[in-house]
Formats: C-alpha cells, sequence, structure tokens
C-alpha cells in the first residue's frame, strides 16, 4: 500500500537527517546514541509482542456489533457518554474505528456523538494505550495523560454541537 | 502509578553527564504483567469458544503483523535515541519544561503535528522529550495533538474511510484541544506533584 510506504520514507528520512546531525557532532554521539536506540528496541519487543499478538485475542472477545450498538442514535449528552466509552473501547486499528464511525453516521448516529467517539478513540482506545503507549512511556504519564484526556471527547462534541455540522 | 524510578519527569539535573538514565529500561512492570494477565484470559476465551484453530489463526495473522512492524519500531527507537541525543537538553527544559508557559504547549504541539511516523514514532520521541527535560504538560500536548491533528493517520486512514469533509472538519474542532489538555495536564500535575516543579528552580 502506497501510504504505508509513504510513511516509512518519512520515517527512516527522519532517522537518516537526525542521524546526520548526530553524526556531525562527532562518531561518538552518534554511535552512543545509535546503541541507545538499538538497546531500547531489544527492551521493548518483548513488550510489543505481548500487545501485538494479545490485542487480537482481546479484539475476538470484544465484538465490534457491542460498540457498534453503543454508538446508537439515542442522541444527547448520555449519547455523547457511551460514545466515549464506545471509543476507549474499540479494539483493532484504525481500520475499525473509523469505518465503525462511518457505519455510526450512516445509520443515524448524532454528528456530535460520532466526533466523541472518534476523539476518545484517538485519545485513549485502550488497545493503542495497552500496545504502544504503555511499553515506550513512564507508565505514570500515561495513566496521568488519559486521566487528563477524559473532559476533551466531551469538549468537542460541545464544539460540534455548536459550530454545526461539517 | 507509583513509578518513581527510571522515567521520572524532572532528569534537568543530569544535564551532561553521559548515559541518560534509560527512558524505557524498565524491568517487567506491574502494567505488563496486568496485560499478560488480560491476553490469556482473553486467548483461554477464544480457545473456548473457537478452539485451537481459533487459537492458531489470530496467532499466525498477528505474528505477520509483528514481524510487518518491527523495522518501523527500531527506526522509532532510534528516533528518539537520536532525538533525545542531538537536542541540547537546557534548551529543551526551557521551551518545553515547567516554565514554558503557553508558548511550550504551542511549540509541543506543533511538533507533534509535524512528526512523520504513526505510534511507532511519536511514543519514542515523546519519551525522549520527557527525558531531556519537557514536563507533562508540553509533552501531553505533543501527544494529544499527534494523535488529533497529526496528519499521519488522517491522510492514511481517516480520510479515506470517513471522508474528506468530515475529516477537516473534525480536525478543527480538535485544534484547540492539545494546548488545552496540555494546559489541565500541567495545572493538576503541579497540585499533584508539587515536588519535582519545586526541584526544577534549583537547577
Amino acid at each position: 500500500m502506497s501510504a504505508a510506504l509513504l510513511i516509512d520514507i518519512l520515517l527512516w528520512g527522519s532517522v537518516v537527517g537526525v542521524g546526520l546531525v548526530a553524526f556531525r557532532r562527532g562518531p561518538t554521539v552518534f554511535k552512543a546514541s545509535l546503541r541507545e536506540g538499538a538497546m531500547d528496541f531489544i527492551n521493548i519487543v518483548p513488550r510489543i509482542a505481548l500487545g501485538v499478538i494479545g490485542s487480537g485475542y482481546i479484539a475476538a472477545i470484544i465484538p465490534q456489533e457491542v460498540i457498534t450498538g453503543w454508538l446508537g442514535p439515542d442522541s444527547g449528552w448520555l449519547g455523547v457518554a457511551s460514545a466515549v466509552v464506545a471509543g476507549a473501547a474499540t479494539p483493532g486499528g484504525p481500520v475499525i474505528g473509523f469505518s465503525i464511525g462511518t457505519v455510526a453516521l450512516k445509520s443515524g448516529g448524532g454528528v456530535p456523538q460520532v466526533v466523541a467517539y472518534v476523539v476518545a478513540w484517538a485519545l485513549f482506545a485502550f488497545q493503542r494505550v495497552i500496545l504502544w503507549e504503555i511499553p515506550f512511556m513512564p507508565a505514570r504519564f500515561v495513566w496521568f495523560r488519559c486521566a487528563v484526556s477524559v473532559p476533551f471527547p466531551f469538549l468537542a462534541a460541545a464544539i460540534a454541537m455548536v459550530i454545526g455540522k461539517p | 502509578m507509583s513509578d518513581p524510578s527510571p522515567n521520572s519527569p524532572a532528569p534537568a539535573e543530569d544535564a551532561e553527564s553521559e548515559p541518560r538514565p534509560g527512558r524505557v529500561r524498565k524491568p517487567i512492570g506491574w502494567s505488563t504483567i496486568i496485560i499478560a494477565v488480560l491476553v490469556a484470559v482473553s486467548a483461554g476465551l477464544v480457545w473456548r469458544r473457537d478452539g485451537t484453530d481459533g487459537v492458531l489463526d489470530i496467532l499466525t495473522h498477528d505474528l505477520s503483523l509483528f514481524s510487518g512492524i518491527l523495522p518501523r519500531v527500531l527506526a522509532g527507537c532510534l528516533l528518539g535515541a537520536l532525538i533525545s541525543e542531538i537536542l541540547p537538553h537546557e534548551k529543551v527544559s526551557r521551551s518545553l519544561g515547567p516554565k514554558s508557559g503557553l508558548m511550550g504547549l504551542l511549540i509541543g504541539t506543533a511538533f507533534g503535528a509535524i512528526l512523520p511516523g504513526g505510534p511507532f514514532t511519536a511514543y519514542p520521541v515523546a519519551s525522549a522529550l520527557l527525558a531531556v527535560g519537557a514536563d507533562f504538560g508540553a509533552t501531553i500536548a505533543m501527544v494529544v495533538s499527534w494523535t488529533l491533528i497529526g496528519y499521519g493517520r488522517a491522510v492514511a486512514w481517516e480520510i479515506p474511510i470517513m471522508g474528506t469533509d468530515f475529516t477537516l472538519w473534525r480536525i478543527l474542532i480538535s485544534l484547540p484541544l492539545p494546548v488545552l489538555a496540555g494546559a489541565l495536564g500541567r495545572f493538576v500535575y503541579i497540585r499533584l506533584y508539587p515536588k519535582p516543579a519545586a526541584k526544577d528552580d534549583e537547577t
């Protein structure tokens, strides 16, 4: 897929670019940070493995229909709240998250509710938190960030209610 | 939450000492154990429902996913390590530290918005920023900005699936959120952990 290729090019391009800057600072700095990065990688792999392989099982026991059910056409703040819960509970990657959002839009879900769902999914979908954020970041930071993020899907829904449809 | 050791967010004191305190180098923590238990229980439920074939199907699918992700994880780790090596610590703690004000939150937001790649870049780089002196507020602004207004996921997934109109409109709504989340994070953090913030004055 070309988007994935583009991402890889940008990603490794940035690595090379930043690597060049580090190399200019001297080979010691450069080698030290390469070793550091490689060690981080080795340390992170078991946890990524657990996350990637494990989240497939977690996703398999949370069927998508359950999530879609929470995103029903009941509007208002109760609908927003259940959309936020649904966003956090959605298993799988971006395809599933956005597809559920699209299905909800087409089957009569309110726009503010779908916005709340997408924003909540982006902020704290449990699978991304488990799979990516906790292995890489200090756990204290992750929980703190998630807790601080809770109001924002609601705020996004409120803004959506005020400024209206796209 | 009680994880003060290597990743403490006030690292400004070791600006010139050689190897940084390991960023991700903690032994298997309780969150890993919780995840492992969750995975084991889920795998058990899948096995009861679909039998051994169901378990193996998911395993092979996820293993191929895993092998595809690995090179990107390596790139993300290298990027994080290189960035934390070349960024001058004092400058980072000045422009992204607890005293950086609104400007720090805006820089964090801008950085998150332009960062290339996916979670395999965003989290190692965010972790590197924390290690070289950014505070929770600016780092939260960066992570939230990456996830809400970063172009990577929007271009690759959201526009194709949800449509351009919805995506642009959703991003427009999200524009103020990273700065607000960072500000809220900073506000709460200072009240929750007054110590590290005070320690920063001495350096």
